[in-house]
């Protein structure tokens, strides 16, 4: 846990980076400092391993107050994460991954074997070991980055602005394995960025700060797309919020259609008598979703030979069972059928439903949200 | 006469000269990167030492070597023929040339690479050792290379107050209106510096197998 009470960071000049801030970022879940340029998010976190140390108010990490610490032992007890991945040019990626475990005078071949393991475990494979950081892309050097914050196995993991280098593409890839990695080591995280929608995303809570240091709202982020604190974090949250925010609202009870699909590679003849409403869903052996074959309009003649991967239409999206609201309106409404097609863990087929069924549930759990009790006068 | 012939009619003396040319370049050199190695540091790391430091260095190299030569024993106490001298002014000369070369080299190490060596609890020291001086290593060494020919050569200079090197053939050279000498001074300063030059190009290249790394990318 770690707790911000009432911090005030002033320059000499009288600028106020953060002003009055407190929150408390709690044990094993991912905190998100968010906010636009300065907002003070990233001095909030650098305060945290006292790379700045604040002019007011008091740090703590699980009870203990941080200005009591000296800087270097502390700072060996978090990890760190930054933008360019800040990677030793002079140094191999296991060497660098290693760093952390080589300054507490570890063994140093028993902290190259678990280096080692760390690369697996980002998603780099072995050969990269030897490489040097300049031998590698943009993506790859922040796994390194984030293997070397692990290294140590600190509690605490503090990630300033890590994915916002690379394109757009690895960042989506990059923050889906953060996710996955999070789920199973379970550190104490915050994370800042600037990209609202990379805090909603990671977030297990998200401080929204304004410009001049000041907290605008703390709270989840599904609390954040419905309750926006203020117009700031309103305006800051952005558009079609109240679409982003069925991404938190989990799918179940949708009433499932059963669909009757035909298999790639077998005979074409066969689809008109498994079609509805001039469409098949085409599987593969395994019964995996792989598109939609349009039959409006084409005469018998013309279906003959086997069903093949050209002749699909791919414009749907898939949602998973138990997945959220959002997935399965996306999957019912870019479904070229109007069938929205819903897959279990494996990808397999489970079903299909309108996007009016799944407006049915949206309503349904809208009418919950409306009855429940206000918060007027609870701030 | 050739050169080779000379050569080998003076072999003992030529290769002796080569020798003392050949410390009194190199000796002074490695003083001089002990030397400048801290003054570049503190350059680097204390903005306001810089300037002075930097124009200090500038005005010492501008000082003409066969003055200093000629200085140094009132300074030092030492003999006028005494080879000291010589060695105490190309040191004089590789700090003049290096303390700007190491200074500029600290502060272009990347910033991320350093914020980040903080961030993960380098001590300053650590850091020193650990990133900022490795990652000075090509640029030190290419002023290096610059110090070493010009060591090479000044010491030629040494000859005029009775240090005997290398210098020594030009000298012998002009006197006797003899060729030979002097195209075997000049062939023999050239080889040296170019060993000179290759012996720190070898060890840099030892010191940053990194930058090969990228290069061949």
């Amino acid at each position: 846990m770690i707790r911000f009470d009432s911090v005030t960071k002033r320059y000499p000049d009288g600028t106020v980076a953060v002003n009055d801030l407190s929150f408390e970022a709690a044990s094993h879940q991912i905190t998100v400092l968010v906010g636009p340029s300065g907002c003070g998010k990233t001095t909030s976190l650098r305060m945290i391993n006292r790379l700045i140390d604040p002019s007011e108010g008091r740090i703590w990490i699980d009870d203990k107050d941080i200005s009591k610490e000296s800087p270097a032992k502390l700072r060996r007890g978090i990890g760190y994460v930054i933008q360019q991945a800040g990677l030793f040019p002079h140094r191999t990626v296991v060497d660098n991954v290693a760093t952390v475990p080589f300054l507490l005078k570890q063994d140093r071949k028993q902290a190259r074997a678990h280096a080692m393991e760390l690369l697996d475990r980002v998603g780099l494979p072995p050969q990269f070991a030897k490489r040097y950081p300049a031998q590698l892309s943009g993506g790859q050097q922040q796994r390194v980055g984030v293997a070397r914050a692990l290294a140590a196995d600190p509690k605490i993991m503090l990630m300033d602005e890590p994915f916002s280098a690379v394109d757009p593409v690895v960042r989506a890839q990059l923050q889906d394995e953060f996710l996955r990695l999070q789920a199973e080591l379970g550190k104490t995280i915050v994370f800042v960025t600037h990209d609202i929608d990379e805090a909603i995303k990671l977030g297990d809570h998200v401080a929204v700060l304004r410009v001049g240091g000041k907290l605008a709202q703390f709270a989840t982020p599904a609390e954040l797309l419905s309750r926006p604190a203020d117009s700031f974090v309103a305006g800051f949250v952005g558009r079609d919020r109240g679409y982003r925010a069925l991404g938190f609202t989990v799918a179940d009870e949708l009433p499932l259609h059963e669909e009757s699909a035909i298999t790639l590679g077998s005979d074409l003849a066969d689809a008109p008598r498994l079609a509805r409403d001039g469409w098949v869903l085409v599987v593969d052996a395994e019964h995996n979703p792989q598109g939609w074959l349009a039959l409006t309009g084409v005469p018998d003649s013309a279906l003959q030979g086997e069903v093949t991967p050209d002749l699909l239409n791919l414009g749907g999206t898939l949602a998973a069972q138990g997945g959220t609201l959002r997935e399965a309106l996306d999957a019912a409404l870019s479904s070229p059928s109007g069938r929205g097609v819903i897959v279990d863990d494996d990808g397999r087929l489970v079903g299909t439903v309108s996007p009016s069924e799944v407006l049915a549930r949206i309503e349904a759990h809208a009418e919950e949200a409306r009855h429940a009790p206000a918060e007027i006068g609870t701030s | 006469m050739s050169p080779w012939t000379y050569f080998r009619d003076h072999q003992s003396d030529v290769l002796h000269w080569l020798w003392t040319n050949a410390w009194l370049a190199g000796v002074p050199l490695v003083i001089g990167l002990v030397i400048a190695l801290p003054l570049g540091y503190l350059a680097s790391r204390y903005r306001w030492v810089y300037p002075p430091t930097v124009t200090l260095a500038g005005l010492l190299y501008t000082i003409p070597s066969l003055a200093l030569f000629i200085v140094l024993p009132g300074l030092l106490g030492t003999q006028i023929l005494d080879a000291i001298n010589v060695a105490v002014a190309l040191t004089v000369y590789t700090v003049a040339l290096l303390v700007r070369v190491v200074a500029d080299a600290l502060n272009a190490v990347p910033s991320d690479a350093n914020s980040a060596a903080t961030a993960m609890g380098f001590t300053r020291r650590q850091r020193l050792f650990g990133v900022e001086l490795p990652l000075a290593v090509p640029v030190v060494a290419a002023g290096l290379r610059v110090a070493a020919v010009s060591n090479v050569s000044l010491v030629s200079v040494a000859s005029v107050i009775g240090v005997p090197q290398l210098g020594s053939l030009f000298t012998e050279g002009f006197q006797t209106t003899n060729y030979a000498p002097i195209v075997l001074g000049l062939i023999l300063v050239v080889a040296l510096a170019l060993v000179f030059d290759g012996v720190i190009l070898f060890g840099a290249r030892l010191l940053t197998p990194w930058q090969r790394a990228v290069r061949a990318r």
